[in-house]
């Protein structure tokens, strides 16, 4: 299918409920939307529970972005926890997608996709960004999707962070965000 | 000065009432309307909204408080769905005909059963014959827009009706998008304070609205409130290009009109997904295919004269329906054959119920079927309305 | 028709009614089945771990679980179903012997 606009781009967000993985997709679209870019950020519709796997997606375009439709062909993948690869198979749900980055501390192979990857969960624990129990990575993973899918510079989106956190909070997920940034590599 | 920003639907809806200094504010919450109120809590608990805030034990009772509040010449806001709607309905004709300036958003959710939280058009259409003027936006950025001029045109003293303001649950509730916010001295100055009812309610000097009175009065009221409805279409147009001066954008009155210019195919629709509608229209035009698309931003008053002037260049018109009348049709096609029977065939698609996702790709498909049919004459098969369903397969 | 677009005049009524009802009760009805939401286990981050050297098999743990997912019998030691247990904990602070012991699950 001819693409009615060929600068957009759409990516698949897979989290568990309770790792901030719509956060993340808020916050690139912000920073995005700061360097006069167009962006959508979509939760799973619907109920979203802690620990169950939620997808959520982000669309950033040249252009106003004018469908409201699901993203079906997500040109990347960010993966909140790699335990998830476990239980879902990527080229069943995202065939598509060239690029994944995932959360985890060791390179990761998923065929003849490029995969990035980076510790977010121990960025979060360094920086005691910990609630209930659960290591939020969102900040950290938002940064690295940035990086990695040049979505938006370091600047922006540390500058769009500050819209969803503040005090002590948006100091210590500015730094996780810095961090990870700093930390992700190619596998 | 405008500032932009990225807010899902329901906060933008939020910033709106907080921009337009609503006065006071009743509901009960529901999915996926609840952020609204929720939000706008938060603005009354933080001092940034000027309003009192009633809680309720039911949508009957949220429209009961609000109405009170309009009639007593307070700026009033509600917000609700689906079930919660349906529940409002006998205050949705107490409102309508004491012509309470109220605005409500609807965040517009599919009726059960089954159980189903997800958007279709059934909420607010079936409530289209209360004498509220019904709107539905498109994307965020309208859906900020319409709740701003809401206020503008039912308070305005040539209308005086309350008014629906409709997203789509989740598609644009919950879907984060930039808009842009105009500046709020702006806004102060295009829509000021409520003007004072032509009568006062006060503690010592009693007195009803709406009591009992010979037949004729009810008729001599809703042909009042009919009207309103009439003078209510110039007020929309004019309101929409009023509201450049502060925000540097208008959509068109009753009806927004995208790639219509020598089309001789259209395509009528309103709500979310009109904006896949759009990039399938591109698609098409790129491919040579004269159509566009005539998207409703009113259902109530209806584009009536829009319609017509649309109807008569055009070779034939396609009605997308994401509500039906069982027995009949899709509600939109009812409502345009209504209007341009008998000038162009016209083609009914019934599709998106319960949620169920239609994307650009399948509007080209859909689109290109009906260019297709109405060339090769089948156009005499359009009689009946024709659901999409696709996951159903094989032939039948 | 291609499959996808669909439209009706009634010919053989039973017949077409009938159809209808059995679709009608598949689309409306809702019959209880274990694990209707999926393997809920995968959304376990703490796993309840029973010490049976501390188990009286007083039976609360099976009692309290919201979902069902816990055997017991009076006279048997408990069991729990980690294809379906979600992780919540409440066994593990309900039990009187504190026997139920909440572990990191592999991440």
């Amino acid at each position: 299918m001819d693409r009615a606009e060929p600068l957009l781009r759409e990516y698949l967000i897979l989290s568990r409920g309770g790792q901030g993985g719509v956060t993340a997709s808020r916050i690139l679209a912000t920073a995005a939307v700061l360097e006069g870019k167009y962006a959508q950020a979509i939760p799973q519709f619907g109920a979203e529970r802690r620990g169950a796997i939620v997808r959520s997606y982000l669309r950033i375009s040249d252009e106003p972005i004018k469908r409201h439709s699901r993203v079906k062909q997500p040109v990347g993948v960010s993966v909140f926890s790699a335990r998830i690869l476990e239980l879902m198979d990527l080229n069943s749900i995202a065939p598509t997608a060239k690029r994944v980055l995932v959360n985890s501390s060791k390179p990761v192979h998923l065929g003849d996709r490029e995969v990035f990857y980076v510790d977010a969960t121990s960025i979060a624990l360094e920086l005691n960004l910990v609630i209930a129990g659960w290591p939020v990575v969102n900040t950290a993973m938002a940064a690295a999707m940035a990086k990695v899918f040049e979505i938006a510079s370091l600047d922006s989106i540390l500058e769009a962070m500050k819209n969803f956190f503040h005090g002590k909070l948006l100091e210590a997920n500015l730094e996780a965000a810095r961090r990870a940034w700093d930390r992700v590599r190619k596998a | 000065m405008v500032r932009r920003v990225v807010l899902i639907g329901n906060h933008a809806v939020a910033e709106a009432v907080k921009m337009a200094r609503v006065q006071v504010v009743a509901a009960y919450p529901i999915t996926p309307q609840t952020i609204i109120v929720e939000r706008i809590a938060e603005m009354v608990e933080r001092g940034e909204l000027n309003a009192k805030y009633i809680r309720v034990e039911s949508e009957h009772s949220a429209l009961a408080a609000v109405y009170g509040a309009a009639m007593g010449g307070a700026r009033a806001f509600t917000a609700t769905s689906s079930h919660g709607l349906l529940y409002m309905y006998e205050m949705l004709w107490w409102a309508a005909y004491s012509k309470a300036p109220i605005v409500m958003a609807v965040v517009t959710r599919t009726i059960g059963p089954p159980w189903n939280i997800h958007s279709d058009h059934h909420d607010i259409l079936s409530v289209r014959d209360s004498g509220w003027i019904i709107a539905m936006a498109e994307n965020v950025q309208e859906a900020f827009d319409l709740t701003l001029q809401a206020f503008r045109i039912g308070e305005d003293k040539r209308v005086l009706q309350p008014v629906m303001v409709g997203l789509d649950a989740f598609v644009l509730s919950h879907t984060a998008e930039p808009l842009e916010l105009p500046e709020q001295s702006d806004v102060d100055a295009w829509l000021p304070p409520r003007e004072p009812l032509p009568f006062v309610m006060e503690p010592g000097k009693p007195f009803a609205v709406g009591n009992v009175g010979p037949n004729e009065f009810t008729m001599e009221l809703r042909w009042c409130v009919w009207r309103a409805m009439e003078r209510a279409k110039r007020v929309i147009k004019e309101v929409d290009e009023e509201y450049r001066k502060i925000a540097g954008r208008s959509y068109g009155g009753l009806v927004e009109r995208y790639r219509l210019e020598d089309a001789k195919y259209v395509v009528v629709a309103w709500g979310a997904w009109c904006g896949d509608m759009k990039e399938a229209v591109d698609i098409l035009r790129s491919e040579g295919y004269p159509i566009g698309l005539l998207r409703i931003r009113f259902a109530r008053p209806f584009p009536r004269e829009e319609l017509i002037e649309a109807a008569s260049g055009a070779k034939a018109m396609l009605v997308m329906d994401r509500a039906v009348s069982m027995g009949m049709e899709g509600i939109f096609s009812m409502e345009v054959k209504s209007v341009v029977g008998g000038r162009v065939p016209v083609k009914n698609v019934v599709a998106g119920l319960g949620g169920v996702d239609v994307s650009y790709d399948e509007f080209v498909e859909i689109f290109r079927k009906f260019i297709d049919e109405y060339e090769s004459g089948k156009y005499i098969d359009w009689t009946l309305p024709e659901w999409y369903m696709p996951w159903r397969g094989g032939s039948r | 028709m291609n499959g996808k677009f669909w439209k009706y005049v009634p010919q053989n009524l039973e017949l077409e009614a009938e159809e209808d009802l059995r679709n009608f009760l598949r689309y409306l009805l809702a019959h209880p089945t274990p694990g209707s939401a999926g393997a809920t286990g995968t959304w376990r981050t703490l796993k309840p771990v029973i010490h049976v050297d501390k188990c009286v098999k007083c039976g609360m743990c099976w009692l309290y679980c919201p979902e069902n997912v816990i055997t017991w019998r009076p006279g048997e030691y408990p069991s729990i179903d980690y294809t379906y247990c979600k992780g919540c904990g409440v066994c593990s602070s309900v039990c009187p012997r504190g026997a139920i012991e909440m572990v990191v699950e592999g991440e």
